[in-house]
Formats: structure tokens, C-alpha cells, sequence
């Protein structure tokens, strides 16, 4: 009997008849309409392959430079990604700085960068070494990158000092800002689900 | 095939939960690992109300002290002052910044009482073994599950503004210790989320049928 060719929904764990899709399609639980799994093309690889580099570009340009400066009478203060981690470190505030720190710096980074683990090799027909603990552990840590709320959080920090002082948006602001949606589009893109299942003829 | 629809559960099957392969549930067997990939397999997530319990717990613990410590000091020419998740958001509003007022309001205040709520009303139903509209509380754990990282956005601001507002003389902001509780809150919800299995919502529904 093929249980592959059946699929149980993760939310109400229905059992469910897997059957093939077109490109676009998605396949939703008859019983509590939780997405179960995705139609894949050709394309889905390259197209994620590409948001994925875009995403690394924008990332650094958004780490290296400043996202905002300050001005009050002369004095200038210009303060980048990691320059938020740092400061609120030599105050004293370790643990907010780490966890600061690690969902919009470890965590993002390392999702950038083990996407591309996967991708370039899989790109070239090649399944790497790592590719199954690296998917779970991509799994694992997804919930935990917040880019989109930190861009949030500057918005609204922008809005609080705009009385005190002149501030000026930074190249890295427009980067947080354009990179947001090409990480949307690059997981919208990869798709776990084709990985498995080129496991699973592999094995 | 009968025409019952069937769970995996129902039929000695376990599906894993990294990548969703079906496998044979043999009960008592407490090592099963995922053909595929590896994982341990559970039918359901281990002990996963025991562990929701916990992380609600805690959550309810620190949330007093999130929402009345401040969680930043500001020192300028005009004075020092501290401020709350809450006097935050009536600076914004009277400032005329009233959009984003509300904004920060859903995120700091409403998410996180409602999804401590939402959780506890879920773990309620779920350890009552309730059968009431499994279809309402799936989507509820959904949106708990959607929305609870939006919740970082304070701490978010405290840290651009605790950067940039360093000019010495002039003016300077400190985070302060309701900003680690805050942030504590969120962490500990989104564990408290991660850790409920909402497949329990149905199973109830399922032994009955
Ligand atoms: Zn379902």
C-alpha cells in the first residue's frame, strides 16, 4: 500500500488522498481548510534561487549602512542594525540586546544563508550533504526571524523623534524596506515539499 | 473505501512533523524515528498541554510587571522621564500620531492579552475534552499563531530609539526592566503557541464518531 500517495493534515490530522496539481494550485484540508501542500514547476527553484540572492544583497546593504541619523542642534548620531544591539549591550541590557540580536541578526542570516545552501546546489541538479537537517531546522527557526516587525518598529520610532529632533532616513531603511517583500516571494517560492519528495526517489 | 472520513491517528498512522511523511504508529514503541527524515515521531506533540500550561503560566507571571515597569528612561534638557508600554501609546496619541497610536495599542496591548486569553481558552477546551466548533477554535489558534510575533514591535522601538537618542549632554534613553519582561512575554507566548497541538482540538470529535 502507498502511504505516499495519502497525506494527513498537520491541524486536524485527516487523512486525505494526495492528487496532483497545477502549477499555481494549492491543495487545502477538505475538513479544516489548512493549507497541505503546494503545486510545484519547473521555475519554482530558480525563481526562489534569485529572491533568495536578491534577499542576500539587500541584507548586507541593510547591515552595512545606517538605517537613520538624528540631528539636534549640530549634534549628528547615526545608528545602524548592529549599532542597536550594541547600545542597548553597554547599557546593561544584555538579555534585550540578545534577543533583539537574534531575530533580526542570527536568525535571518542564517536563514538567508542555508536557503542558499539548498538552492544553489539544487540549482545544479546536486542534493547537498545537510539537505535534510538543514530543512529542519529552517522549520524550526522561521517563527523567529522578524525583519518585517523590526521595519515596523523603526517606522514608529522614526514617528516619536520627528518632534524632538531632524531625522533623516538611511540607505539601509530602503533596503529593509525592499527586502521585506523579496523574502515574502522567495519562501513563497521554495517549497520544502519538492525537496522530500526528490529525497524520497533518491532513497 | 467507506465514506467516513478517517484520521491518520484513527488508522495506526503518524504523520512526521518536520516533513509529513506517513509512517506506522506502534504504541509503546517510545523510539520511532521518521524514515525519511529522521525526527522523532509523535502521534501528537509530547506532553503538549502540560507544556502549554508552563509557558501560559509564566506568561501570566511576567505579564503585570510587562505592562507597569517602564521599559525606557529618557533623559534630556527638559527633564527625565519614564515611560510604559501604555503612557508610550498616550505619547503618540496626543502628539496627533493617533494611526500609529493604535497601531502600537494592537500589537503591545491587545495581541499579547489576547493570545494569552485565546491559549488558556484553548487548553481549557482541549484538556475538557470540548466538542464545540472545532472549525472556530482551529482558526483561533491559527491567528494566535499569525499575529503574536507582531508583539516585538516595543521592544523594536526601544532599541532604535535607546541607539540613535545618544548625544550625551542633550538627551540620552535607557531601556528599562519592563522592556526584559516584555520581551519575555512575547518569547514565552510564542513558546506557549508552539507547543499546543491543535490536531487535539478534533480528536475528541473523532472518538466520538
Ligand atoms: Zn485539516
Amino acid at each position: 500500500m502507498g502511504l505516499s500517495t495519502l497525506i494527513a493534515c498537520h491541524e486536524c490530522d485527516l487523512l486525505q488522498r494526495r492528487v496532483p496539481l497545477a502549477k499555481a494550485g494549492v491543495a487545502r484540508c477538505r475538513r479544516c481548510d489548512a493549507v497541505l501542500y503546494r503545486g510545484s514547476s519547473s521555475e519554482d527553484l530558480d525563481r526562489a534561487l534569485a529572491y533568495t540572492l536578491g534577499g542576500l544583497i539587500l541584507f548586507l546593504i541593510a547591515n552595512a549602512y545606517p538605517i537613520v541619523a538624528l540631528e539636534i542642534q549640530a549634534n549628528r548620531q547615526a545608528a545602524s542594525l548592529y549599532d542597536t544591539v550594541h547600545a542597548l549591550w553597554i547599557d546593561g541590557r544584555e538579555d534585550v540586546s540578545l534577543l533583539v540580536a537574534f531575530t533580526t541578526l542570527v536568525t535571518p542570516s542564517l536563514e538567508i544563508s542555508l536557503l542558499l545552501y539548498l538552492l544553489i546546489p539544487l540549482r545544479f541538479g546536486r542534493t547537498p550533504s545537510e539537505t535534510v537537517a538543514v530543512l529542519r531546522f529552517l522549520q524550526r527557526v522561521k517563527p523567529w526571524s522578524m525583519m518585517e516587525v523590526f521595519l515596523l518598529g523603526i517606522l514608529v520610532s522614526l514617528v516619536k523623534l520627528e518632534h524632538l529632533a531632524h531625522v533623516e532616513p538611511g540607505i539601509a531603511l530602503w533596503a529593509f524596506g525592499a527586502l521585506i517583500p523579496i523574502l515574502i516571494a522567495a519562501a513563497g517560492a521554495f517549497n520544502p515539499e519538492d525537496i522530500w519528495t526528490k529525497i524520497d526517489q533518491v532513497a | 473505501m467507506n465514506q467516513r472520513p478517517m484520521t491518520a491517528r484513527q488508522l495506526g498512522l503518524c504523520a512526521c512533523h518536520t516533513c509529513g511523511l506517513l509512517s506506522k504508529w506502534e504504541r509503546g514503541h517510545v523510539d520511532l524515528t521518521c524514515p525519511r527524515c529522521r525526527s522523532h515521531l509523535h502521534l501528537r506533540k509530547p506532553d503538549s498541554i502540560a507544556r502549554t500550561w508552563a509557558f501560559l503560566i509564566a506568561s501570566y507571571l511576567l505579564f503585570l510587571p510587562a505592562n507597569l515597569l517602564p521599559i525606557m528612561h529618557t533623559n534630556s534638557l527638559f527633564g527625565a522621564q519614564s515611560d510604559t508600554i501604555m503612557s508610550g501609546i498616550v505619547y503618540l496619541w496626543v502628539s496627533g500620531s493617533w494611526h500609529l497610536a493604535l497601531v502600537v495599542f494592537i500589537a503591545s496591548i491587545l495581541v499579547p492579552s489576547a493570545k494569552l486569553l485565546a491559549l488558556t481558552f484553548l487548553a481549557v477546551s482541549v484538556q475538557k475534552r470540548s466538542q464545540w466548533d472545532p472549525i472556530q477554535r482551529t482558526n483561533m489558534y491559527r491567528i494566535v499563531e499569525l499575529v503574536g510575533r507582531w508583539s516585538m514591535l516595543d521592544i523594536f522601538v526601544v532599541s532604535v530609539l535607546v541607539a540613535l537618542v545618544q548625544l550625551q549632554s542633550l538627551a540620552t534613553i535607557r531601556a528599562g526592566h519592563g522592556a526584559v519582561a516584555f520581551g519575555a512575554v512575547v518569547v514565552l507566548t510564542m513558546f506557549a503557541a508552539m507547543e499546543f497541538d491543535p490536531r487535539l482540538i478534533w480528536d475528541p470529535q473523532d472518538d466520538a464518531s
